[in-house]
């Protein structure tokens, strides 16, 4: 057996044994987050420089300007050429402060959605690369349409002909990540999150204390495991022992593999079906109930007069 | 500012003519934050929630909307049996489930109410969300039922027009609520093959994962007088940047010199702006439709649930929890 089949052994029962056994901890849940945010993880530049030997940067959104918070551009790679578009963290400070720490404004999304027209126009595949704390709180970013752009950029995502995959690579949190998420296929990383909000976020608001970010993070059980369980993602990508800031090289071909995988999947399908079934994965996520309600017949005459009336309703 | 009507409540010149006003009074009486007047719940109901002396917008619940929108003709509610589930078992102060008990015995089934509604003579579809559930948050049962509300105006060949009210995706459904914010686009995007209108009014607040979906997607976008519209709250992006906002920030009027919105309509004028849009929009019926329309047609049949007798418009469609059960779901 190769030395990758036997690793590949080991990652499957590693995630059977994190999809079978109890629900994975706080502190387990914890550690994952932090795993995902470590600061030698790679990021979509460090991907890119080993998948695409031949890559192309393009900036701006010839709107207003450029937003470095989302890296994008054209290259070619093992599976020919492909539009590559992700959220760029940095790893020191003077490049975090550049990149604004991955949180992008309206002018990155507005890039996204530019790039991807290239791609239609050429007939390339889209790969996202999704690594953020969220799209950027600030004013300048709303009133310059941060709503509208995150919302026009899924809508343009699903409106695609071409292949497209996007991969959670470390943190995935609210809109500012799904904004880069709506394609055929999903992966995650074995230690990568996808979440309604930030950790932080949600202890700031549900808890009233930004503190409580490990109680915050136990509750939303953000992990590619669960994510997986609940439909959000397709695959879940092996990382190196140890996690993918151990080995950028080995952490790169296991995702190349898994993105040749796909695309090959992906290229057997017709535009119109892949359209069809993309809308079709995100018709389906929910979970509710239905409950029995009166027979509206009884209810029109008269049984509870307090809600039959037109006007009668609540009033907030 | 400008373009607000000068309206005169007839009730308030009356109640002050007929002074003193009656010592008790129903429980959503209001005095406006504003200017102080003081109404009663009958005049609250009257001038549809907005203050006659000063065009303060108070919260509407949605099926007083409806009422509002509709001018009293009758409507039929859709699919109130879908509720909330807690896929994460979600804990915070205190469960999930907790908090929609409550929210449900508060008088509201969820955060959005989907009714077949004739407005101003055309029929269509309304969905509108209420506040006063869980802060309008989107979780699940709002990304059906709207998902359901789209396919319903693609079968019948009907506009829809949707309320916004909210704080964002409701986090107690952790990343299913957020992928809510995709399947409302999915939504939309049939509308948009079956070339049907989408008139979407946002109202206070609106902000967060709901303004980065389908509240940003309307094809003629409205919002009341006042209202907050924003990805990210004052308050986040002062506790994050430092900035000192000023007060109008995110408001309708705001938010109107910034490009982001038609106009600001007062509320009483709603219905007949509602009206008129639909009335161009009008399509003669018995038109061959567009093949992009028979496909979307076909699309939204296959993904229309197994409800397809409508009641009686006359009557309407009132819930009541007799049991719930699990079902569903992942
Ligand atoms: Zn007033």
């Amino acid at each position: 057996m190769s030395v990758a089949a036997r690793r590949g052994g080991q990652f499957v029962r590693r995630l059977a044994h994190r999809l079978g056994g109890s629900p994975e901890t706080g502190s387990a849940i914890w550690e994952t987050i932090q795993l995902a945010r470590h600061q030698d993880r790679p990021y979509p530049l460090d991907y890119i420089s080993r998948l695409f030997p031949d890559f192309e940067e393009l900036h701006g959104d010839r709107l207003y300007g450029d937003d470095p918070a989302i890296v994008a551009g054209i290259g070619r790679g093992a599976d020919g050429p492909m539009v590559v578009i992700g959220h760029q963290k940095g790893r020191d400070t003077a490049e975090r402060t550049y990149r604004n720490f991955g949180m992008p404004g309206p002018e990155g999304y507005r890039k996204a959605m530019r790039v991807m027209a290239l791609a239609e126009k050429m007939d390339l595949p889209v790969i996202t690369l999704i690594d953020t704390p969220g799209a950027f709180p600030g004013s300048g970013a709303e009133e310059r349409g941060q709503g509208g752009a995150i919302a026009r950029s899924m809508q343009t995502m699903l409106r695609l002909r071409v292949p497209s995959i996007a991969v959670v690579i470390g943190e995935g949190s609210s809109g500012g990540a799904l904004a880069l998420g709506v394609t055929d296929r999903v992966m995650m990383l074995e230690n990568s999150t996808y979440s309604v909000i930030s950790p932080e976020g949600g202890a700031a608001i549900l808890w009233r204390d930004a503190a409580k970010a490990k109680d915050a993070a136990t509750a939303f059980q953000p992990t590619a495991a669960n994510c997986y369980r609940w439909g959000i993602a397709d695959v879940v990508v092996p990382e190196p022992a140890g996690g993918a800031h151990r080995d950028h090289d080995e952490a790169a071909r296991l995702l190349g593999g898994y993105i040749s995988r796909a695309m090959r999947e992906l290229q057997a399908l017709s535009p119109a079906d892949r359209r069809r079934q993309r809308r079709d994965r995100y018709r389906r996520i929910g979970a509710y109930r239905e409950v029995a309600v009166a027979d509206p017949t009884a209810m029109a005459s008269g049984v509870d007069p307090a809600s039959t009336a037109n006007g009668a309703g609540p009033a907030a | 500012m400008s373009k607000r009507p000068i309206t005169v409540s007839v009730d308030r010149l009356l109640r002050k003519r007929d002074a003193p006003a009656p010592r008790k009074l129903p429980a959503d009486e209001r005095s406006c934050p504003k200017c102080q007047t003081h109404w009663t719940s009958d005049e609250m109901r009257r001038n549809m929630r907005v203050c006659a002396s000063c065009g303060h917008h108070f919260p509407a619940g949605a099926r007083e909307r409806l009422d509002q929108l509709s001018g009293g003709a009758p409507w039929v509610e859709l699919w109130p049996e879908l509720r909330a589930s807690d896929p994460l078992q979600f804990v915070d102060l205190e469960p999930y489930p907790d908090r929609v008990e409550k929210a449900e015995a508060a008088g509201s089934n969820e955060a959005l109410v989907v009714a077949e509604i004739p407005i101003g003579g055309h029929d269509c579809i309304a969905a509108i969300m209420d506040f006063s559930f869980l802060g309008g948050s989107m979780g699940s049962v709002v990304g059906e039922k709207l998902a359901r509300a789209c396919d319903r105006c693609v079968e019948r060949n009907l506009p829809l027009v949707v309320i916004t009210a909210s704080g964002g995706a409701r986090m107690q459904e952790g990343v299913i609520a957020l992928m809510q914010m995709a399947k409302t686009v999915v939504a939309f995007d049939l509308m948009y093959d079956a070339e049907l209108p989408v008139i979407v009014v946002l109202v206070h607040p609106t902000t967060g994962g709901v303004w980065a979906s389908f509240a940003s997607l309307g094809d003629v976008t409205y919002a009341e007088p006042g209202a907050l519209i924003a990805f990210s709250g004052p308050r986040v992006i002062e506790q994050t940047t430092r900035e000192k906002l000023p007060p109008e920030f995110g408001r309708a009027e705001t938010q109107l010199a910034n490009g982001q919105v038609d106009d600001v309509v007062d509320r009483r004028e709603l219905p007949a702006r509602i009206g008129k849009v639909l009335g161009i929009l009008d399509r003669p019926s018995g038109m061959d439709p567009a093949p992009a329309v028979t496909m979307a047609r076909a699309g939204a049949e296959r993904a229309a649930n197994a409800a397809r007798t409508l009641p009686d418009l006359s009557r309407r469609v009132v819930s009541k929890v007799l049991r719930s059960d699990e079902k569903g779901g992942r």
